[in-house]
């Protein structure tokens, strides 16, 4: 591992460099091991930047894999090289944690697609020693499990004790659960659903076409020509951040508070608590994250529909799963409602599947499964402490 | 089927459980309705093998159901029964439940079409104290078994041992073994319906469709 990149100052700089050579774990596949894509087309070589935590048992069975949502990376439990921020699961994965590194083997990868040092549009295509930009193929989610496959194979990891995630984590998990079944002996999906919706994917195009319709977007090529698209990544940060919350949680946290200033200002500066917290995200990610991996990983999200392969009918996805499943949602969540986890339950249901589910009370929308929720805590700890007894008694 | 012995076991405070569990043929598949905190589902696994299921409104009932390794969905009995399939079930149990459905008619229905057979305990609104309580002090009862007071009970469809049968006449369901306990949990032998409608506290009833 690179720790010097630890001392880095944050920002663009950093960024940067994770996406070819991330402070994490790598793994390669070369040209003999290509990643055979949903659009027909394939990449080779591959690179895969993951982290672990915890130690893997003599029999392989403790491992963890853990997904990462839209722009989450592979340190989830551990301080982020670019934003020197603790992991973005912290309060789920370690020791003594709900998802306990003292028991198990924990794995996490950056999506195929992303920009933390798995191939994606920033990182160098080999073939022409530029940024791959949008000469990277499209990406699905099935793809990205396929590489996340691919990187448990190489592990030596024939079953995975547990696959958890949230949002396009739980799609993730969701997808894990249906192209392997025999290699997940416990799938935890959380705030997320079978497919994306119609108005998710509106959300999406609105921060793609943000991003597009900035002049330094320059038809994806900023990376070569030395530009970014800072302005339009900040904006779809900011739309996209709105539906990671709820009326209640703003309402509870900002209400019409005005910021450092007694009166509205006629004008068009943050006047709100709100509008200035939304323009600190939106700059704040544009520092860590990439604006074309934007586009790939909300693209990827917009395809997700598990039933449409299965005729229509998601319970015929799920048909003779072994597989033990907890699903959980929470109750402000308007991006993945309660009613997409019901669909999954319902199927699951169908299907004569092992499935628990919680619906946990919050005003905190759907970036719950990422703050302090101790019935969720409480849920996964339970869910993966009765699993452990019934795999190992 | 090995019978329980249900005065051995001071472990499990509900005798119903325990002779709802008697019941229960080993390695069969149960769903129990209103699970609470799943002490019933685990007695089932851990006495007669069985697969389980269960559905359970409460948070703090499901997530101590999930700490027991139970498979259990946090939902409404009264509605969410709809999305399972047919005969999917050996069993659908419905312990100490039906007096606090919104709707017991068709949940009766629906646990007889997703389940083989049904299993309904409840107590008995016809119980002598009961009608002690209504007929001499002109008062709701509130007893050891029936807590509550009649503003912030659950409980909104009791029902006598009598008015049951009548239901299950109605849905069409065949009763099977029907088994009442009188006020110290044990097994009353039999008696005309009119002497265990005036003594029997609990009743469990195995239905069939």
């Amino acid at each position: 591992m690179a720790s010097s990149r630890h001392s880095l100052p944050a920002g663009a700089g950093a960024a940067r460099g994770e996406a070819d050579t991330p402070s994490s774990h790598v793994m390669r596949f070369g040209l003999d091991q290509p990643l055979r894509l949903d659009s027909g087309q394939s990449i080779a070589p591959l690179q895969i930047a993951y982290q672990t935590y915890g130690t893997l048992n003599a029999d392989r069975s403790n491992a963890i894999l853990v997904c990462h949502a839209l722009t989450g990376d592979q340190h989830v439990a551990s301080d982020n090289p670019v934003t020197g921020k603790p992991g973005w699961w912290e309060t789920v994965v370690g020791p003594g944690k709900p998802i306990d590194t003292d028991r198990f083997f924990v794995v996490c990868s950056n999506v195929v697609g992303g920009c933390m040092g798995s191939t994606g549009p920033a990182s160098t295509n080999p073939a022409t020693g530029q940024p791959f930009g949008l000469d990277l193929p499209l990406i699905t989610i099935p793809d990205m499990v396929r590489a996340q496959a691919m990187l448990v194979d190489a592990l030596g990891i024939d079953q995975l004790f547990c696959v958890a995630g949230g949002s396009m984590g739980g799609m993730q998990v969701l997808q894990w659960s249906v192209a392997y079944p025999e290699r997940v002996f416990t799938a935890l999906p959380i705030a997320t659903g079978p497919r994306h919706s119609s108005q998710n994917i509106a959300f999406h195009e609105v921060g793609r076409q943000a991003i597009m319709a900035d002049p330094d977007w320059r038809g994806g090529r900023y990376l070569a020509e030395g530009t970014s698209p800072r302005k339009g990544l900040a904006v779809a940060r900011m739309a996209a951040h709105i539906t990671y919350m709820s009326d209640e949680g703003l309402h509870r946290k900002f209400g019409r508070a005005l910021q450092d200033r007694e009166r509205v200002a006629f004008g068009f500066d943050a006047d709100f608590q709100v509008e200035s917290y939304l323009r600190h995200q939106g700059l704040s990610f544009v520092e860590r994250f990439d604006a074309n991996s934007y586009l790939y990983v909300t693209r990827a999200m917009d395809y997700f529909d598990i039933a449409a392969d299965y005729g229509g009918r998601l319970a015929n996805a799920f048909r003779g799963s072994r597989t033990r499943f907890c699903v959980a949602s929470f109750t402000s969540d308007w991006l993945f409602p309660t009613i997409e986890s019901k669909t999954v339950v319902r199927a699951l249901n169908a299907s004569g599947a092992s499935v628990s589910f919680v619906e946990i009370e919050t005003d905190r929308g759907h970036d719950a499964f990422l703050l302090d929720e101790p019935v969720l805590f409480a849920t996964i700890r339970g869910f993966l402490t009765s699993a452990a007894a019934a795999r190992w008694g | 089927m090995t019978p329980i012995d249900i005065h051995s076991r001071a472990d499990v405070k509900r005798i119903d459980l325990l002779v709802i569990a008697g019941l229960v043929a080993p390695g069969s598949r149960v769903l129990d309705v209103g699970c609470g905190d799943g002490e019933l589902l685990a007695l089932l696994q851990k006495e007669r093998r069985v697969e389980g299921r269960g559905i359970e409104l409460s948070q703090a009932g499901v997530n101590e159901s999930l700490a027991r390794g139970l498979s259990v969905i946090q939902g409404d009995a009264d509605t969410d029964l709809v999305d399972y399939p047919d005969a999917c079930f050996d069993y659908v149990i419905l312990s100490d439940t039906i007096q606090a459905m919104v709707r017991p008619k068709q949940v009766l229905t629906e646990m007889l079409r997703i389940g083989r057979k049904a299993i309904v305990s409840f107590p008995n609104f016809g119980h002598w104290t009961v009608r002690a309580s209504l007929g001499f002090k002109g008062r709701m009862p509130v007893t050891e078994n029936l807590p509550y007071s009649w503003y912030d009970t659950p409980n909104i469809h009791f029902c006598t041992l009598r008015d049951f049968t009548g239901l299950c006449g109605e849905v069409g369901a065949k009763i099977e073994t029907p088994i009442v306990l009188d006020a110290g949990g044990r097994r009353m032998t039999s008696a005309p319906w009119w002497f265990w409608n005036l003594l029997g506290q609990q009743a469990v009833f195995l239905l069939s469709r």
